[in-house]
């Protein structure tokens, strides 16, 4: 266990918070370029995930337990939203017959 | 130190990979390995207890969910919808104005102390349990009925005549 925690030992915070920007970003970007509403929701949690490895860097950082209950929230609330989004997806495929999410563009403009 | 950087390049490959890869099960393996690469950043901060339940959550349970939902449709490359090039140039462009804003406004900050496991034990699983249990016991009960209400909304919504 000391060789492990021995690894970080000396890492910047700012490149904690840079590589979560970049990942952030990452999913921003796959939102952005992408009309396959499953890789939309892919993209999503992506940006979960750069959130929860930011808030587990400070809760070390900080040597304060709440941040990592915090990210613990943040999973049980990612499973409920994927569960209720997937079944959301599904629903939409069956009534057009693809999840491209032009199609769903009624309440556009 | 080396290695937190071997694994953090490898995240942002295979994020990158995610958004690109042009089949969309292709992008759930290559979220998964992601995950995974998460999952050895929790492990060198330590955060043992958050390591197993994103190695179990995500890359078991959530994406078994995505990997089964994307087989059900039969989505593959040759029905995949593309957006014009010029819209992807756009979105590309617009993430990375996004970085650009964030690493700026990290550049004012200008603090880069190291990160230093100040109690070593933090992570585990008696320490969380007991915070969870003491400070946090009435929002770990409300996300049971959060995940209780998903559960009934997920089966309202996919049944066939609702």
């Amino acid at each position: 266990m000391e060789n492990i925690t021995q690894a970080i030992q000396g890492i910047p915070l700012n490149h904690y918070i840079l590589l979560s920007s970049i990942i952030f970003a990452i999913g921003v970007m796959g939102v952005l370029i992408r009309r396959n509403a499953i890789v939309i929701f892919m993209s999503v949690e992506l940006m979960l995930n750069a959130v929860n490895l930011l808030l587990t860097a400070f809760s070390a950082y900080r040597g304060d337990a709440a941040g990592q209950v915090f990210v613990f929230f943040i999973m049980a609330l990612a499973a409920a939203e994927v569960a209720v989004g997937l079944a959301i997806i599904v629903m939409v495929y069956r009534n057009t017959n693809s999840a491209d999410i032009n199609l769903l563009n009624k309440l556009k403009w | 130190m080396n290695l937190f950087y071997v694994v953090a390049f490898l995240s942002i490959f295979f994020s990158l990979l995610v958004i690109f890869s042009k089949n969309p099960v292709h992008s759930v393996l290559y979220l998964i390995v992601t995950f995974f690469t998460f999952t050895i950043h929790y492990i060198l901060l330590n955060a043992q207890f958050l390591a197993i339940v994103n190695f179990i959550v995500y890359m078991g349970a959530i994406m078994v969910l995505f990997l089964f939902v994307l087989m059900l449709l039969n989505l593959n490359e040759e029905t995949e919808p593309l957006k014009p090039t010029l819209l992807k140039v756009m979105g590309v462009v617009a993430g990375m104005c996004l970085l650009v804003t964030l690493a700026g406004s990290l550049k004012a900050l200008s603090i880069s102390e190291p990160v230093v496991l100040q109690n070593a034990n933090l992570g585990l699983v008696k320490n969380l349990g007991k915070v969870l249990f003491n400070q946090f016991l009435l929002p770990f009960e409300i996300s049971s009925l959060l995940l209780l209400s998903a559960m009934v909304g997920a089966v309202l919504l996919a049944k066939k005549e609702a």
